[in-house]
């Protein structure tokens, strides 16, 4: 967007609005994050991952998602993320985003025969 | 009453009964009996397919008391196969009496599980096998002296030789062959094992009755963790015992996976011949399978960081009785003497191996 070339056609009591606007919007985006982020869901059901391996950029989050009758835990020790999502009750979801490049191993507590790598890219 | 319904009623009446009698003698498992059959192969790691050479060689090692520092311990003082392959003691002893935190797991059907230890810090039975010699608290194998007097000992060189063929005798070789022998103490012979293979009397209809109970998510909700086949989910939980409460209390698998649900939380225990390695939990503190019946009917003691999944359902106390009576009927007769011959292994992955 050439915001110069449009703010400089407008009024100074117009000027001041769009600059608001302008901040509004910024605010926004910061808030919920890169627009190109995706969201990768992965579930939880007959003990196991959806996938072993899953590949997703910075910036991304992966939702675990649980399909299981039981209660899970969704867990990292990893350089590049730790992160402890706690127990995740029958259909429910949890969600973590990804913000540093590296491998990030994930495990269930509970079960940690279930496990999964993250490889997140730039 | 009409007196042509008389002969329909007496049919309808002999109909209901043979109904329930039947249903009491020949009902079916739920869920389908293939989710709780044992694996029929028993898993190993590369380079070490459990031959008759060497669970012999396992067999004279996991019995001998010298491997220990006094010569007073050996692995079967904690894995008695007279006690259950466990010892009987709440928390087990270890060198000079010594008062040990834990209870002796059962080795029963260890061979299948995909992490050893209460706390989940070996990985295979290799692992293990070497936990209690290396522990300054348990054996504490002086492993200079126990190479020196294996490497003497003429039937020591042969087995060795037999099983091993010219590998040199160190602490892998030792696991590898201690581990060969834990893998043909099986449990597959069950009451409950032959009525799953469709024997309807194998096992009572109250064992019938609490089966089903612990299987019933609503109820015993049992199942939730110790899960088909092995009645382990070889998993971690923390189901509320008052020695968490107390200070200084085991943090268990927190001590290695520092994740809050771990804190007190112990891995979950085979019920294989579970009838036979009283008293019960990690810290022994139940003496009967009652005891344990009633511990998670009332949702346990200590509720922080309890398990997400320990739910259990109102149980009146025919159920109880019921979860009991089943609980009984999940023991099999091991063969000894135990030879490699008895039983069936296969080549699957391990996990750590």
């Amino acid at each position: 967007m050439n915001v110069q070339a449009t703010t400089q056609a407008l009024p100074p009591s117009m000027m001041k609005t769009a600059l608001y606007a302008l901040t509004l919007m910024v605010l926004v985006m910061a808030s919920t994050g890169d627009a190109d982020a995706e969201d990768h869901v992965v579930t939880q059901s007959n003990m196991s991952f959806s996938t072993a391996d899953l590949t997703v950029k910075v910036g991304d989050t992966v939702s675990f998602s649980n399909r299981d009758s039981m209660a899970h835990n969704v867990y990292s020790l990893s350089d590049a993320k730790t992160f402890d999502l706690g127990s995740s009750a029958p259909n429910t979801s949890k969600k973590v985003t990804l913000d540093q490049p590296g491998v990030v191993d994930v495990e269930c507590a509970l079960h940690p025969s279930m496990r999964m790598k993250i490889k997140v890219t730039q | 009453m009409q007196p042509s319904m008389i002969p329909r009623l007496c049919v309808l009446s002999l109909f209901l009964v043979h109904a329930f009698s039947n249903a009491e003698t020949t009902t079916a498992p739920t869920p389908p009996p293939h989710e709780w059959r044992l694996p029929d192969h028993v898993p190993y790691p590369d380079g070490n397919e459990p031959t008759p050479q060497r669970v012999e060689l396992g067999r004279m090692l996991y019995f001998d008391k010298r491997l220990s520092r006094d010569g007073t311990t050996s692995c079967a003082s904690c894995h008695d196969p007279a006690q259950g392959w466990s010892d009987g003691l709440a928390t087990s002893r270890g060198l000079d009496g010594k008062t040990l935190p834990r209870a002796s797991p059962t080795i029963i059907n260890a061979a299948y599980n995909t992490i050893q230890m209460w706390d989940g810090r070996k990985a295979s039975l290799e692992d293990q096998a070497m936990g209690p010699m290396d522990s300054p608290d348990e054996m504490a194998t002086d492993f200079d002296k126990l190479m020196a007097l294996l490497g003497r000992d003429a039937t020591y060189r042969a087995a060795f030789q037999a099983a091993y063929p010219d590998a040199p005798i160190d602490k892998l070789l030792i696991a590898k062959a201690i581990a060969s022998f834990e893998r043909t103490v099986v449990a597959r012979n069950a009451p409950f094992d032959r009525w799953l293979a469709g024997d309807v009397t194998a096992m009572t209809v109250q064992q019938q009755r609490g089966f089903q109970i612990f299987v019933d998510p609503n109820t015993g909700n049992c199942a939730v963790c110790h899960r088909a086949p092995l009645f382990t989910d070889n998993g971690f939980h923390n189901i509320g015992l008052s020695s968490f409460g107390r200070e200084g209390a085991d943090p268990g698998r927190f001590a290695h996976k520092p994740i809050a649900v771990l804190k007190g939380a112990f891995k979950t225990p085979t019920l294989r011949n579970i009838a036979e390695t009283a008293p019960y939990f990690h810290d022994g503190s139940a003496a009967t399978l009652m005891d344990v019946v009633e511990h998670y009917a009332r949702g346990g003691d200590v509720k922080t960081h309890l398990s997400p999944n320990l739910k259990t359902g109102p149980l009146t106390q025919q159920d109880k009785d019921d979860l009991v009576a089943f609980m009984q009927a999940l023991s099999s007769p091991i063969p000894a003497p135990i030879s490699a011959a008895s039983t069936r292994v296969s080549h699957l992955p391990v996990a750590g191996k």
